[in-house]
């Protein structure tokens, strides 16, 4: 079934209302802990820190509803910075514990924090597990595409070729696109977002907040120290305007000085392509349709991008689809059962049907 | 086997004792037995394990004691007729108390030739065989390596063997019915079940209740088969081959009063956590990926989603653990169960959940290893991997169950640990008690332990300033346990994680003195657990040597321990539940004793830590075939041991 509406998911009931909200008006200081912060100076992580800090009064949760469980790496030191519950798990398995957390509290609300080698590389088999199933989980996955806690080995997201210590003369392996590889798991939420870019990191997580279900949030994060400047093209004004895509829902995907470029289908493959603008071809620009009930456009999307120039990046939210959550699932056979067969009677159970008596 | 019968006759467990009722003109004879064991053995296909389990439930019902071994492949349908396909179900039953399967079988059942020539091996001579001469084919014969039929060139001789047509009787019995012959031949288990009851006077009317349950959907299908299994019972009545049929008379005296069931190990442990849960007050929440011989945990709890029981049945062993973690940090009573490959695979998260502190109960249902190992068969070889399998220093209590019953309230003390102490604990159950079965006796729920306990609701520390604060490592000064508190608690906002932690706060210290004093706290909560004595059975008082086991092997230690004893010799003997920490008296008990000896199915893992605890010479005794030990063999042993 083709949606070719432009409406938001529809009849979508936030699973946000299950969550506590807090009494009072909060302030970004509410979620600073009292540890010091121990990321590099000048690490891109600071700034998505900032960023979700001062995102967290608005949606106006009791903090001690939320918690942030990650894996291991740099970025997974973020839930200790967090005045929220927390833990620092083990490397990839973030999303595996999260999972059990968010399908047994429903009135929490679940934050995994993580980056591209513990997402993708020895958590990855988590990862799409998640996303399938669809667990009210929102993960943003810190994607500095270089392992930053071991000292710069290249990660399942750097570019073919890349020199670090351990291929001295070049990566070999091609490089996961963690949106198509999210939109391949079937993810019903799927975003990217710059850590520079404070007003656009804010908006994806308040998209990524109200979802119901998971969200995953790419953000593309600099390691000043291992990868210094490796998003600095869409970064850097001049460069960015001609490199980054802009997706907003409802919106003709054009970029560029003037909004001089455009993407359409072509029609001959059905493939997405880049143009330059002209009066003829304006109306066949494509309109970003983020509820699409079909992947195939978002995911398209996610292949315009060139892996080792990252030109022609869209960032935004690629998808976002009403999807039946596991944890209400969950939630609901719980109830269906006690509905059908009573709530359970344990002495009944171990009796069985099949006894017999000793007397004495 | 019921552990908690404290039997009057401690009668040995070797000779079956019978009487003859001469039947009047016209009847066949009845002859009283005191026990009897009868394997039923056919391919893979032929519904063995089910046909078993049916003459289990007669025989539980009746009332006498009972014990079983199931024994089947690891394939799901390995071909047809030859031996690797064969499965086979063992079950001894008594009219008094039993510990065993029984080591051989007074009555082989073989469906085929694959099925006789691989158990042929263990009947003793004089046993019944009853075989289905429909499948003794000479290509059915080669296939399994007979020259010449079994039943023809005298290699049967020396037992009673009763040749039966069973799939043409079967055929026969059900011309009425609309079914193909090899459909109609499929029922054929239900004859031999029909004809093994008259045999031994079981009741039917379970089974054929069974049988119309199972059928529901299809209930020619269901009248099919009841028609086979009576038609078995009309065969044995009225066919001059059999003309003795047997009694055994229910092991009342065996039992203590109250009301009795049969059940498997598996489904006791299941039992165990929905009833720990309960006596908790905590949501029950099972992480699990399905392996065998613990699938079947899965499976039960999924059933009882009305007891508020979560079930996630993960993408791999470590999701399995992890989600289960998480359950914990969020307060559920929290579960992961697996098998010895699948611990090995949630080891790093077991450290994980040592350093977090938080209750977790890992169920390893042991099969033979290493890697994939006999996953069908049994074994005890995961003590060391459950004892020290992990990287630093990351001690775990070890809580083993000793009989399929005992799982329930193995289980239950399992739980009691982690809840109280907070910290993961490994529950070691193996093949053979995760599918065997015994009767047991259905306890009072009201008489169940009460394991509630207190979530952290407010700040337990004061600073010098005098602001009140939350410290979530710090411990309760009679358990060292720190308080769980869980999300969604006010003012408790807390991290947690797998790096070391300061004392108290629970912040990141990177200390050295801290990381010694935390790591020797971990340890000395573990050995400060509070676990009962252990008990020892010296009947006579002045045995010299002690047998110790722990787990599955209970029953035949302690059957060939009634032998030993029956036959006049002195011998203690202890049965461990608790591996870590030990019991407090441990040390002592085996100072009392010249010589002591632990069987058990691996190379001498117990033993291992026994003398390095204890600085004590003991003795191993040790089979790992993937079955359990026999009662005749382990006296042997255990004799020679004392004449040695």
């Amino acid at each position: 079934m083709a949606d070719t509406t432009l409406e938001g998911p529809t009849g979508s009931q936030t699973l946000l209302k299950l969550v506590p909200k807090a009494e009072g008006k909060q302030s970004m200081k509410d979620f600073k802990s009292d540890q010091e912060v121990r990321w590099c100076p000048g690490c891109g992580d600071y700034a998505v820190l900032a960023a979700v800090q001062g995102f967290m009064p608005e949606l106006g949760l009791a903090k001690e509803n939320i918690v942030f469980v990650s894996g291991i790496g740099c970025s997974s030191r973020f839930p200790y910075y967090m005045n929220t519950y927390g833990m620092h798990s083990i490397h990839g398995r973030a999303p595996a514990i999260a999972t059990g957390l968010a399908s047994s509290r429903r009135d929490l609300s679940v934050w995994v924090v993580t980056g591209d080698g513990d997402a993708l590389s020895i958590g990855g088999n988590h990862l799409i597990h998640a996303l399938r199933r669809n667990v009210n989980l929102k993960i943003l996955l810190f994607n500095n595409r270089i392992y930053g806690l071991t000292k710069g080995q290249y990660s399942p997201t750097s570019e073919v070729g890349k020199i670090t210590k351990s291929t001295p003369m070049g990566s070999l392996d091609a490089p996961f696109n963690p949106v198509s590889l999210a939109i391949g798991a079937e993810a019903s939420f799927v975003a990217r977002t710059v850590d520079s870019d404070r007003k656009h990191l804010t908006e994806v997580l308040r998209q990524a907040a109200d979802h119901p279900g998971t969200a995953l949030v790419e953000i593309y994060q600099n390691c000043n120290i291992f990868n210094d400047g490796a998003f600095e093209v869409l970064k850097d004004k001049q460069q960015a305007e001609e490199a980054v895509i802009r997706l907003e829902h409802g919106a003709p995907i054009r970029f560029g000085a003037d909004n001089s470029k455009g993407v359409v289908r072509d029609p001959a493959t059905g493939d997405l392509k880049v143009v330059a603008v002209t009066e003829e071809n304006q109306s066949q620009i494509l309109v970003h349709d983020a509820h699409a009930a079909s992947p195939t456009t978002a995911f398209a999307l996610s292949r315009l991008a060139d892996p080792d120039t990252l030109h022609h990046t869209p960032i935004g939210v690629f998808r976002s689809v009403d999807r039946p959550v596991y944890d209400t699932l969950m939630a609901d056979q719980l109830d269906a059962a006690i509905e059908q067969r009573g709530k359970g009677d344990l002495a009944a159970l171990l009796a069985g049907g099949d006894t017999w008596t000793v007397v004495g | 086997m019921t552990s908690q019968v404290s039997s009057p006759a401690e009668q040995a467990d070797e000779a079956v004792v019978g009487e003859q009722r001469k039947a009047a003109a016209g009847e066949k004879d009845v002859r009283r037995l005191d026990r009897v064991i009868i394997r039923f053995a056919g391919d893979s296909g032929d519904g063995m394990q089910l046909t078993g389990d049916r003459f289990t439930s007669e025989t539980a019902s009746f009332g006498n004691d009972l014990s079983t071994l199931p024994n089947f492949p690891a394939e799901i349908r390995a071909p047809a007729g030859t031996l690797p396909g064969v499965s086979s179900f063992q079950l001894h039953f008594a009219d008094h108390d039993i510990l065993t399967p029984g080591d051989a079988p007074n009555v082989l059942v073989a469906m085929n030739p694959a099925a006789l020539k691989a158990n042929i091996g263990d009947v003793p001579r004089g046993a019944e065989v009853i075989v289905n001469t429909d499948e003794f084919t000479k290509r059915a014969m080669q296939k399994v390596g007979y020259e010449t039929s079994p039943l023809e060139d005298g290699s049967l001789d020396g037992f009673q063997v009763h040749p039966v047509p069973l799939t043409t009787l079967t055929v026969e019995a059900l011309k009425e019915f609309d079914l193909s012959r090899k459909d109609a031949g499929r029922s054929k288990n239900m004859f031999a079940l029909g004809l093994l009851s008259w045999m031994y006077h079981r009741p039917t009317e379970g089974t054929e209740k069974f049988l119309k349950t199972k059928f529901a959907k299809k209930p020619e299908i269901a009248a099919a088969n009841i028609a086979a299994f009576r038609a078995g019972w009309n065969f044995g009545e009225t066919t001059e081959d059999f003309a003795v049929s047997y009694e055994v008379a229910p092991a009342a005296k065996a039992f203590p009063t109250g009301t009795y069931r049969n059940i498997s190990g598996n489904l006791a442990l299941s039992y165990g956590l929905i009833a720990a849960a309960r006596q908790a007050d905590l949501p029950l929440y099972l992480g699990s990926y399905p392996i065998t011989p613990a699938s079947d945990i899965l499976h039960e709890l999924s059933k009882h989603k009305n007891f508020g029981v979560r079930t996630f049945q993960a993408e791999d062993e470590i999701a399995g653990i992890g989600a289960a973690l998480g359950a914990a940090f969020g307060g559920s009573l929290a579960v992961t169960t697996t098998s010895g490959p699948g611990v090995a695979l949630k080891s790093e998260t077991i450290g994980l959940a040592v350093s977090l502190e938080l209750p977790l109960l890992i169920v390893d249902i042991q099969r033979g290893g290493p890697s994939t190992g006999l996953p069908t068969k049994t074994e005890q070889a995961d003590l060391l991997q459950a004892m020290y399998g992990r990287n630093g220093e990351a001690p775990v209590p070890v809580v083993a169950p000793r009989t399929p019953a005992d799982c329930f309230d193995a289980t239950i003390e399992a739980a009691r640990i982690a809840v109280t102490y907070r910290t993961p604990v490994f529950l070691l159950s193996d093949g053979y008690l995760a599918n065997g079965s015994e009767p047991w006796r259905v306890p009072d729920t009201d008489e169940l332990p009460d394991l509630r306990t207190q979530f952290a609701t407010g700040p337990n520390h004061t600073l010098e300033d005098g602001t009140d604060v939350f410290w979530p490592y710090l411990r309760d000064p009679q358990t060292l346990a720190r308080p769980w508190a869980i999300p969604g608690t006010p003012g408790l906002e807390h991290r947690i994680g797998g790096i070391e932690k300061q004392d108290g706060t629970g912040n990141i210290s990177y200390d050295p003195a801290n990381h010694d004093f935390m790591v020797r706290t971990r340890q000395a909560k573990v050995d400060g657990i509070e676990v009962p004595d252990l008990e020892v059975d010296d009947a006579s008082g002045d045995a010299r040597l002690l047998v110790l086991g722990w787990g599955s092997t209970y029953g035949p230690i302690t059957a060939a321990v009634r032998r030993l004893r029956a036959a006049g010799q002195s011998v203690a003997q202890a049965h461990l539940r608790h591996l870590n920490p030990f019991p407090r008296n441990l040390g002592e008990v085996l100072k009392r004793y010249d010589k002591v000896v632990i069987p058990e199915m691996n190379l001498g893992q117990l033993a291992t830590l026994i003398r390095a605890r204890y600085l004590v010479d003991a003795v191993s005794y040790n089979q790992v075939n993937g079955m359990p030990f026999k009662a005749e063999q382990l006296a042997t042993a255990l004799k020679e041991a004392i004449d040695g």
